[in-house]
């Protein structure tokens, strides 16, 4: 009731405003006069009689504001009072206004940005229904997340805690939908996945398991809705046509729900096609191999009522039976549980890590946002310290001045939460569209919604009460008596004041800030330069996968030959060389090998796992891979010749001891093949580039062939021409073949991308905290000089030197500097310490690096205080001694 | 007893007096309330006006604009239906808290 009044009143306020007050302020002073009359009639003059009165009559100012009060209503126009009145005052001192709300504007937007990302990757479940019971697999302590199709089949029939389970692949495939070939990404999928998942169909049906009758029985696809719209302009008779998936019709059966893009928060699938038929998709099929583990993901929901220890302890009774079933192919076939949306936890755990870490490097940007904002404020507040003490004089109360100046923090507080998170809400739109790699499926979908929106603001009222508190204590301890009678009167002691400490605080974060930044970038300059043992300058990579245009068998090798042959053709070619996948392409291919002597082939007797590469003879040349001994493999090492292999130092060294002794050397692959040693190269980087060395072998593609296939075209040509001349050679061989051409630099992104992106973030988040260090000391210094002006003045006067002055002016805001930079150096030091697992190379105690932190430091300071410094010793003690 | 029986005092002495008077202005009220009381009891303008205004928002008082003998503007008062209902109630309180106040005082 007592709102709806209010609200009543305030509607009738709004508009009556102006009448009411004039009409109330007519009748006090009708009271006055009123009284005046009365004193007159006792024998005073009129003018010491409406003296007298108003003097009796007291704080008019405050009877009129408890009228105002009285009358109901007053929350709401107090309020607006408060607004209008502290926009006024913002908008008298633009510059502090628009310092203040594009520094909360970056400290907002910047956690924003990181929350979104968060959100999407890490809060945010994968589209699914009853998300909190979906589970992956992980096997062994390495909680690896691939599994054989055998042993799927195994652990899908024979446990019992799961409500079905489903397992996935990825694929990239080309789609001929008339005429058309264009490469796409796929998930391959058991045939149960989408009711394994609970997904219902958006248009048409999906298919079931019931569908599975054997290799290649299911030549079914279901779309996904993004790519039925972009691909096939939402047109609803896409149900039932058929289209050709590398060269096999493939039936459309209907397209998934919107919300559902695949169970992986980053890599999102153009449609769903069943596993059983990947011979026809891939042109091989692992799916009776139990030693392949090709599969990414087997994943399912627990049944009701059961806990992921009771499945896991479920699993580990399937595990010790498949090892003991299979001791060749099985071994430590323990089990976990994962969350599937990032892949597992050898993927998600430091990601998650990184984007905790990221957040919290934010968080403490806002809070040096805030620290500095807290210390504006203050000084405003004792700025102003006459202003308030005035208005306490007139009976306003303490109450009431400082929600005013509440008020205007949160003004400002919500400004800035605008700003940054409309600045925020452009660039994720941005980065949502973004797909970061040409070569690969990687997206990120990072659009914000309300949970982002709900954040930002709370971010923004949090940090507008944080600020607007510094100054609290000033006020309340403000005393209008003395300030009015000595103006303002500034107590400039030695001791630490509460702004003092936030400056330190402020400095601190920003040093942790800019250190971070300092080592993750260095970090990234030596994995650049570091050795990757092929030389990525000056070469182009052709990479296509040859049963997209059906070739199978016998005909893959010939035509890997032919197409090598006719590139070879081109001007200004120096070389071309063909490996099924390059290195540091999203991980390498990895095989056990065992020593010559062992016979029984159990993954726990392997001596090592090597990367192992099918390469054409030229590769090493092409590649820029440096031979150390022995002979190049060659076109006669072909299936009727004995097995060959090149391999690097390091396997020469692991399983022969040395290099010598390694060529002409044996080994065993886990097929009981004998190998032998024909040459030796250099290492290099195989999986990721921060892994230590490791072995690798280099095998015939005559003696092991696969349909991937990756030229390596040496070539000192411009990119452009050459990719246009090395199409229209291929095109010549293969009117049907999809193929994707660019530089090995590009390609290399793929690899670099994770530490590239931590690299940038955090380079960012650096530069913020640079800029916050900069206003802060800026600030700081500024205001100490306008605050002691006239003692500068006075000192120069009595003929002070300019280093003097300069001491006396800016001596406490660089000491204070120093103080903060010190400690956030050593904070900085053991913060990196995490960056160490993103960052390659990443060590804080890189003397470089504390050397840049130290100086960057220096730097900010005295660009922050050369102005300042400027203007104190400008002063001219005439001009200012002589006014006051 | 109430919470704000106490307070209600100057309620009921403002209703009291434009009962006793008809319409009057918030001096004349003031001046009459001292008056009567032979100066025993003085209203604040800062207490006076504001309890004008919130009665006249409850709906007890009415307010108009007119000239007093003197021809100066004044606001006058008085009571509404709803306002002389309201005296009634708080004269009959004002009596339970005099005898409540006095029972408490002669306790030995």
């Amino acid at each position: 009731m007592r709102v709806l009044n209010s609200l009543g009143s305030l509607w009738e306020r709004l508009f009556h405003r102006s009448t009411k007050n004039a009409e109330m302020e007519e009748e006090l002073r009708s009271h006055i006069e009123h009284r005046a009359d009365d004193l007159e009639r006792s024998g005073l003059d009129r003018t010491e009689a409406e003296r007298r009165a108003r003097v009796e009559f007291g704080g008019y100012e405050r009877y009129r504001q408890e009228s105002h009060e009285a009358v109901g209503g007053q929350f709401f126009e107090t309020v607006l009072a408060d607004i209008r009145f502290s926009l006024r005052m913002l908008r008298k001192s633009p510059g502090f206004t628009i310092a203040a709300v594009l520094t909360l504007a970056l400290a907002i937007g910047a956690n924003a940005v990181v929350f979104a990302v968060l959100n999407a990757l890490i809060l945010r479940p994968i589209h699914a229904p009853e998300p909190q019971s979906l589970y992956a697999i992980q096997r062994g302590s390495d909680e690896a997340i691939n599994h054989s199709y055998p042993d799927y089949r195994d652990l899908r029939d024979r446990n019992r805690s799961f409500d079905g389970l489903t397992a996935y692949n990825l694929a990239s495939v080309g789609l001929d939908t008339g005429n058309n070939p264009t490469p796409a990404w796929i998930y391959e999928v058991t045939a149960n996945y989408f009711d394994a998942l609970k997904i219902n169909p958006y248009l048409g049906r999906f298919f079931h398991a019931s569908d599975e009758h054997g290799a290649n029985s299911a030549p079914y696809i279901v779309l996904s809705y993004a790519y039925w719209q972009s691909r096939f302009q939402s047109d609803r008779g896409v149900v039932g046509r058929v289209v050709q998936l590398n060269k096999h019709p493939f039936t459309i059966l209907g397209v998934a729900p919107p919300e559902f893009r695949g169970t992986l928060s980053f890599i999102f699938p153009d449609f769903w096609a069943p596993m059983v038929n990947q011979e026809q998709i891939e042109g091989s099929t692992v799916l009776n191999e139990r030693g392949h583990r090709e599969l990414l993901m087997v994943l399912g929901h627990l049944k009701a009522g059961v806990t992921p220890a009771q499945a896991i302890a479920d699993l580990n009774s399937v595990g010790s039976y498949l090892e003991k079933t299979y001791p060749k192919e099985d071994g430590n076939m323990t089990f976990s549980l994962a969350r599937p949306g990032l892949a597992g936890d050898w993927f998600g755990r430091p990601l998650r890590a990184f984007l905790v870490g990221l957040m919290m490097l934010a968080g403490l940007i806002l809070l040096a946002a805030c620290a500095n904002l807290g210390s504006l404020f203050a000084a405003r507040a004792a700025d102003r310290g006459r202003e308030v003490a005035l208005r306490l004089a007139l009976g306003a109360s303490r109450r009431r001045i400082l929600r005013g100046l509440f008020t205007e923090a949160i003004l400002i507080s919500l400004a800035g939460g605008t700003v940054g998170l409309a600045g925020s809400v452009a660039l994720l739109r941005w980065l949502s569209a973004w797909r970061p790699l040409s070569s690969s499926p990687l997206q990120v979908a990072v659009n914000p919604d309300a949970k982002v929106y709900l954040v930002a603001l709370l971010l923004a009222l949090a940090s507008g009460f944080l600020f607007g508190a510094v100054p609290v204590r000033q006020v309340l301890r403000t005393d209008p008596y003395q300030v009015v009678k000595s103006g303002s009167s500034v107590r400039m002691g030695q001791r630490m004041t509460v702004r003092d400490l936030l400056l330190v605080v402020q400095i601190a974060i920003c040093a942790v800030l800019v250190t971070s930044s300092m080592v993750a970038v260095r970090g990234l300059m030596r994995s650049l330069e570091s050795n990757f043992g092929f030389e990525p300058q000056n070469a182009m990579l052709l990479q296509t996968t040859l049963t997209m245009a059906g070739y199978m068998g016998e005909r893959v090798p010939a035509m890997q030959r032919r197409m090598i042959d006719a590139v070879e053709t081109i001007p200004g070619v120096k070389s071309v060389g063909s490996v099924d996948r390059p290195p540091l392409h999203y991980g390498a291919n990895i095989a056990n090998v065992f020593i010559d002597r062992t016979t029984d082939l159990k993954p726990a007797n392997a001596a090592a796992q090597a990367a192992m590469y099918r390469i054409s003879p030229e590769y090493f040349d092409a590649a820029g891979t440096a031979f150390l001994s022995g002979r190049a493999l060659n076109w006669h090492d072909d299936k009727n010749a004995p097995r060959v292999a090149v391999v690097n130092r390091q396997f020469a060294n692991k399983i022969f001891g040395s290099v010598p002794r390694a060529i002409g050397g044996y080994y065993k692959s886990g097929d009981g093949s004998r190998i032998q040693v024909v040459g030796i190269v250099e290492d290099g980087k195989y999986g990721t580039l921060t892994e230590d060395l490791q072995p690798a072998m280099f095998l015939s593609l005559l003696q092991s062939p696969s349909p991937v296939t990756s030229l390596v075209v040496r070539s000192h040509r411009d990119p452009g021409q050459l990719a246009a001349a090395i199409k229209s050679k291929v095109r010549e061989l293969d009117q049907g073949l999809p193929v994707d051409i660019q530089t090995w630099n590009r390609e290399l992104e793929g690899a670099l991308f994770a530490s590239r992106m931590a690299t940038i973030s955090l380079g960012v988040m650096g530069v913020m905290g640079a800029v916050l260090a900069i206003t802060g000391i800026f600030g700081m210094a500024a205001y100490s000089v306008s605050k002691r002006l006239r003692e500068l003045g006075i000192r120069i006067a009595l003929g002070a030197q300019r280093k003097q002055v300069l001491e006396a002016a800016l001596g406490r805001a660089l000491r204070l500097l120093a103080f903060g930079s010190a400690a956030g150096l050593v904070l900085g030091v053991l913060a990196s310490r995490v960056l160490a697992y993103i960052v390659y190379q990443a060590t804080p105690r890189d003397p470089l690096v504390l050397a840049c932190v130290v100086l960057a430091m220096l730097l900010l300071g005295l660009l922050a205080t050369w102005i300042p410094a400027q203007r104190a010793l400008s002063v001219n003690p005439l001009i200012l001694l002589r006014d006051e | 007893m109430a919470k704000n029986d106490l307070q209600g005092a100057l309620d009921l002495l403002i209703l009291k007096t434009l009962s006793q008077l008809g319409a009057m202005h918030g001096y004349g009220i003031a001046v009459h309330i001292e008056e009567v009381s032979d100066a025993l009891l003085t209203v604040e303008e800062g207490s006076l006006y504001p309890a004008l205004h919130r009665m006249e928002q409850s709906g007890w008082l009415r307010a108009e604009w007119a000239m007093t003998e003197s021809s100066r503007k004044a606001k006058f008062y008085s009571l509404t239906a709803a306002g002389k209902k309201q005296l009634a109630v708080r004269e009959k309180n004002w009596e339970q808290v005099v005898k409540g106040v006095q029972a408490i005082l002669r306790f030995a």
